[in-house]
């Protein structure tokens, strides 16, 4: 029943999809890590108010699907929003993915998809 | 009649008797068992719950705090500096490792971080100035980073253990609705049959026994008639044997000396 430990054991970075000032902050923590060089990838994502939605999906699934090296997946709420088909309907383990608040943004336990499934599940 | 409902498809004999009984044991221990299970997951999962909802306000007051130090970064320094880290970060300092625990037979794994010595990529950002106040940015959000690594392991069991229970739940309905009920309802149907056929059984050595003592009768009456007629045939035969000669050789002449 338990998931396969192979589905987690290389699980080793954070990804981060969010605006500037998060990033950078997640960042300084050191969370950053960029791999070898000739496919370099980043492990974050910048989103401003010109990125695409589409961009964000792309990462979205880049860093849920494709990539084997993450274990959690941090996406702030307001941008989460823009992809909430998507983030309501990723129901999988691996990665975990935390909506964080920004610092324009609030958190609002509303919108988060986790805590959605816990009041659905206790029927309030 | 106990033959309706469901049943297996089986003969109806005291093999296949034996062999449901202690399927349906089987089934009522396995069901004791899953249901224990699904309970002790199920509290488990209430406080896992009760503390995603902590850990959810925690976060948000840990995100507010770090967000304010970087923005004394930006005034300290005086300028913007994402730019300048997104570019400069090359390697991973702050890693996740995950362990297993163990809930009733389901693992749920625990993000643990833990940071890697050696790689700086920011050794030069605030080297101007503002350096202390980067330095001080840094630890608020390598802590505010180890809240969301503690919240995101909770989660993950969340969702692992949401799934787990959804799965012994449907198990334990699955016997206690279906599988008791149908063996019980086999066990029902072969006893019957077997009762049905030990009547039959017994009807039929009835039967038996019925049409032998006819027979019987009937024999002994034949003989009887029998043993009549021959006594008959026996008397009339003495009366015919009285004049004849004992040896049965009244062809000869007799030999006179």
């Amino acid at each position: 029943m338990a998931a396969p430990t192979s589905t987690y054991k290389d699980r080793q970075f954070l990804a981060v999809i969010g605006d500037e000032d998060s990033v950078t902050g997640l960042l300084l923590a050191g969370i950053g890590h960029v791999t070898q060089p000739p496919d370099a990838q980043k492990n974050f994502l910048v989103v401003d108010a010109k990125t695409e939605n589409s961009t964000i999906e792309a990462a979205f699934d880049r860093f849920v699907n494709e990539r084997k090296d993450i274990a959690i997946l941090l996406i702030n709420q307001h941008i989460a929003e823009r992809i909430r088909h998507r983030v309501d309907t990723y129901t999988a383990a691996f990665p975990a993915l935390l909506e964080i608040p920004s610092k324009d943004h609030p958190y609002d336990p509303e919108k988060d998809s986790v805590l959605k499934r816990v009041r659905r599940l206790f029927g309030e | 009649m106990s033959g309706s409902g469901a049943r297996e498809a089986v003969f109806p004999t005291r093999q296949s008797l034996g062999l449901m009984k202690s399927k349906l044991k089987g089934a009522q221990t396995g069901h004791d068992l899953l249901k224990r299970k699904s309970e002790a997951l199920t509290k488990r999962f209430r406080e896992i719950t009760r503390r995603i909802d902590e850990a959810k306000r925690k976060m948000g007051r840990v995100m507010q705090i770090a967000a304010f130090s970087l923005a004394e970064v930006t005034y300290a320094v005086g300028g913007d500096i994402g730019y300048q880290i997104q570019e400069s970060a090359k390697s991973a300092r702050f890693r996740i490792r995950t362990k297993q625990e163990n809930v009733s037979g389901v693992f749920l794994p625990q993000f643990e971080s833990y940071t890697t010595e050696g790689n700086n990529d920011f050794g030069l950002t605030g080297l101007g100035k503002g350096g202390q106040q980067v330095q001080k940015c840094r630890e608020t959000y390598a802590r505010a980073v180890e809240t969301l690594v503690e919240l995101a392991s909770l989660q993950t069991a969340f969702v692992i253990l949401d799934e787990v229970i959804k799965v012994v739940n449907r198990r334990v309905n699955a016997i206690e609705h279906v599988i008791i009920p149908r063996t019980e309802n086999t066990i029902k149907y072969i006893n019957s049959e077997l009762d049905e056929l030990d009547r039959e059984e017994f009807y039929r050595l009835k039967k038996v026994s019925g049409k032998k003592q006819r027979d019987a009768a009937a024999g002994e009456k034949e003989r009887e008639d029998a043993r009549a007629a021959a006594d008959e045939k026996e008397n009339i035969g003495a009366e015919a044997a009285d004049t004849q000669d004992l040896l049965g050789d009244k062809d000869n002449e007799d030999v006179i000396f």
